[in-house]
């Protein structure tokens, strides 16, 4: 071996109580390659990296950094061998300038004051340097995420980065950014600079790496170049199996409109209008999916129609009733199910056993509630009966809910809204950090509710989850609806253009 | 063990007990007395002999429904301080009814007082409440206002217009027919029937939290009020009506310690019970079984300390003792997120 390494990691266990987070972890990073960690959640990438950028302390194992051992006690330490983290969640303040940002904890001083205009000329010289494109004096709350993201990776740079890592950049851009982001890499790797690059988006990983690690349940299972591997090949080390990636849709007629949205306006919990005039309506057994970046609007539009918010002005219109103003409850005796967001914050009970989860929303119907005491036998079988539906893992349903695994809570989810024999579904981000094998599995789900007439609007911000489930796609851009179009009738760049702010007038012309 | 395992709920306080009267042995040895002469007092003070233990089951009575009003606020994810304002309007309006039944019969007068009681501290508390659910006032502050208003205002009552007799502010007699029967009569104490209430209040509770589509709901709001409204759970009914279910069981502690203790309102009545309510739903992890436990420890902690005064070891002792258990069971919630939390980030 005559390669030179700048990350080797030999033989790194980690172990949290009840998990063997990482099991005797390899990894080799051949200095100035783009390397691309893939897995699926709860794999142990960011665990692996977290011990890398010195946050954790692996239990057993070494790691060299361009040949030399170390021993981080902490990130401090890491910075100083050259090592830089851009985290899933900036780590930025918001009401500072980027100059001021990325000097921050570090500051360029003249005696004991800080220097803003030394600040000032050093960023814009890096930003220069790597085409990487930042207003030095703008506030971060005034740029949008992509430019967001490119101060943090001035941030490390300007801490003298050799080694990158980034935590999955993509989940937050516009297809747009994301080439953007790509074009800053390949720069970044030709000045020699390594980067470490997790994600779980396999043709991402097809496109911009050099090298491959997959990890399984903390082990390596897969370490290859890229240009000698494909999609399928990884996505089976990903999940041990084969898996389609795409899901068969068979075609369809609508049947007659089921939900309908005129005119809706809502508000943000800062007071400000989130969503601005939206109109939409849902047909029996169709998939209408609205796209667009996160945080233009589609949590509020989502919680109004599920009567979590209220609605200023518009309205809502279910099964031929005007519902506007209902009430969660209402909404679901009528037929209404709902798959949230973010299944920890509303979705789950992570401190009730599952078997109290998979009656959430019914629990005060019969038979689970009679003269408002609980019918255990009827909830332990209910539960039972969904966690063989949908393959469920472990089979216990009196395991706490925050015990199971994110695909699983998922299903725990998914089963619980699909049993309540909905007539409308609202889908949020339904596959948000699950695994490949997991996705399919929801993916189908949706699939086999729109085969059963149910109406779904599907909220997204992964566009190959909405072409390839949609029927119909709207796209949203600060609380407003850009445009119409089908699935087969437009491409990813138009779409994302849409999600960036141009009208479908614009992006046909 | 796993960090959420049902058994270690109860070894954890145990231990707790354990080591803070360990803790505090260091201390009597500091003071140069010696602590297995102190506990033996302390033991004896509290079960030595039927004087004793009656005395204890009386203490224990309002402790453990005091502690089960705060310890429902817990597991409804209200945090209601003023259980010690709710007992004293339970207590006041008891009184003031209890007072005007001398022609009822005790069967139709003991349950109304009760009940009256009850609906005092449940208003009382449905007050903060209410305003919590409506404008997002914190109960934590409302309730302390309000333990202020309920002071001053039944002091103003002993004081003025119910005020008989001379020296400590008092409330007549409450009619022979509102007052319950005492359990046992020993010597010149006698002990009050109040402790089977208390019982039977935390076995309804635990069949409320535990069996009731009402317990599903309240305890999934207390949880996460995220996924409950997601639920179809009404958060701000919920909020009130927990409010008001633990204002009944301190304004009950109220209640019975006019009807089987003192007979009539006294400016001391409450002596900060309900504020020891929260100790004892911290020991007892909010549990209504729990909670008797950790009722009757304090309450023999408290009886056992006077004895403890005769061997020469100051009663504050038992405050010492107290504030490590309570520190303790805190410090496990500590130990406890933080495993917890370790493993959400290995994921």
């Amino acid at each position: 071996m005559d390669k030179e390494y700048a990350v080797v990691m030999k033989g790194i266990t980690k172990r949290f109580p009840g998990v063997l987070a990482n099991d005797h972890v390899d990894l080799f990073v051949e200095k100035g390659e783009i390397h691309a960690i893939v897995g699926e959640n709860g794999a142990g990438k960011t665990t692996l990296m977290n011990q890398l950028y010195g946050l954790l302390h692996p239990d057993e194992g070494e790691i060299y950094i361009f040949g030399k051992k170390v021993h981080f006690k902490g990130p401090r330490e890491a910075i100083e061998h050259g090592i830089g983290m851009v985290h899933q969640h900036f780590m930025l303040v918001d009401n500072l300038t980027v100059a001021e940002n990325v000097v921050l904890g570090s500051e360029t001083k003249r005696g004991f004051l800080f220097d803003l205009n030394e600040a000032r000329k050093v960023v814009k010289e890096l930003s220069e340097k790597y085409g990487l494109f930042v207003d030095v004096d703008a506030k971060i709350e005034d740029i949008p995420v992509g430019m967001q993201q490119r101060v943090e990776i001035i941030k490390t740079l300007y801490r003298g980065a050799e080694i990158l890592i980034l935590d999955e950049p993509t989940a937050v851009l516009t297809p747009q950014e994301t080439e953007e982001l790509f074009e800053i890499l390949r720069k970044l790797k030709k000045s020699g600079k390594t980067i470490i690059f997790i994600s779980h988006k396999l043709n991402e990983v097809m496109e911009i790496s050099d090298n491959v690690t997959v990890m399984r349940l903390g082990k390596v299972t897969g370490r290859l170049r890229t240009s000698e591997t494909n999609p399928r090949e990884i996505a089976r080390l990903m999940v041990g199996r084969d898996v389609v990636l795409r899901v068969e849709k068979e075609s369809k007629e609508p049947g007659d409109v089921v939900f309908e949205v005129r005119d809706l306006w809502v508000k943000d919990n800062r007071g400000l209008d989130a969503v601005k005039g939206v109109s939409l309506k849902v047909r029996k057994g169709e998939i209408v999916g609205i796209a667009g970046v996160a945080g233009n609007g589609q949590t509020e539009l989502v919680e109004a129609i599920t009567g979590l918010r209220k609605v200023e002005r518009g309205k809502i219109i279910f099964d031929g009733v005007d519902v506007t103003g209902f009430s969660p409850r209402e909404l679901r005796d009528m037929g209404m199910a709902h798959i949230p967001e973010d299944r920890l914050k509303h979705g789950l009970i992570v401190e009730y056993p599952a078997y109290y989860n998979l009656i959430l929303g019914k629990h005060h119907r019969f038979p689970f509630s009679e003269n408002n005491f609980l019918n255990k036998k009827f909830i332990l079988k209910n539960a039972r009966d969904l966690f063989e539906e949908f393959d469920i893992r472990p089979r216990k349903p009196e395991m706490l809910g925050g015990n199971f695994s994110g695909g699983n809570q998922q299903k725990i989810v998914v089963a619980r809204e699909l049993s309540h024999e909905p007539k409308f579904m609202v889908v949020s981000q339904p596959t948000r950090g699950l695994d490949v094998g997991a996705i399919e599995f929801i993916h189908k789900t949706i699939l086999k509710m729109r085969a059963r007439n149910v109406g779904i609007l599907l909220i997204s911000m992964e566009l190959e989850e909405i072409f390839s489930l949609s029927d119909r796609i709207l796209v949203m851009y600060e609380g407003e609806i850009m445009g119409e179009t089908r699935p087969e009738e437009t491409t990813f760049e138009k779409v994302g253009l849409m999600m960036a702010g141009h009208r479908l007038e614009e992006v046909e012309r | 063990m796993r960090p959420d395992s049902r058994i270690w709920s109860f070894i954890v306080p145990i231990a707790a007990v354990i080591l803070a009267l360990m803790i505090a042995s260091i201390v009597i040895l500091l003071i140069g007395k010696n602590p297995i002469v102190a506990y033996g007092a302390l033991i004896k003070g509290a079960f030595g002999g039927r004087q004793a233990i009656a005395d204890t089951i009386i203490k224990t009575t309002p402790l453990i429904l005091t502690g089960l009003a705060v310890g429902f606020g817990f597991r409804a994810g209200v945090f209601n301080i003023g259980a010690e304002g709710q007992m004293i309007m339970g207590a006041l309006i008891a009184t003031v009814v209890g007072i005007n039944l001398g022609g009822v019969p005790p069967v139709i007068a003991i349950p109304v007082t009760m009940l009256i009681g009850m609906l005092a501290g449940a208003g009382w508390a449905a007050i903060a409440g209410y305003l919590k659910a409506k404008t997002g006032a914190h109960e934590v502050v409302s309730t302390i206002m309000l333990n202020w208003i309920a002071t001053y205002l039944s002091s103003y009552m002993v004081t003025e217009p119910l005020a008989v007799g001379s020296g400590t502010p008092k409330s007549p007699e409450i009619a022979e027919s509102a007052k319950l029967p005492p359990l046992l009569t020993i010597g010149a104490t006698e002990m009050t029937s109040g402790i089977i209430i208390a019982i039977v209040a935390a076995i309804i509770m635990y069949i409320i939290l535990e069996k009731t589509t009402t317990g599903y709901e309240v305890k999934a709001a207390g949880f996460n009020p995220y996924a409950a409204e997601y639920g179809g759970i009404s958060i701000s009914k919920n909020i009130t009506m927990s409010m008001a279910i633990s204002g009944a069981l301190a304004g009950l502690a109220g209640a019975l310690e006019v009807m089987g203790v003192h007979h009539r309102f006294l400016g001391t009545l409450s002596g900060g019970k309900g504020f020891d309510g929260i100790s004892v739903a911290l020991i007892g992890q909010n549990h209504p079984i729990g909670i008797m436990f950790a009722a009757f420890l304090m309450a023999s902690l408290r009886t056992g300390s006077n004895e403890m005064q005769f061997v020469g070891v100051p009663k504050h002792i038992i405050m010492i003792v107290q504030g490590i258990v309570i520190f303790l069971v805190a410090a496990d919630r500590i130990v406890r997120t933080i495993l917890i939390r370790k493993k959400k980030v290995g994921s």
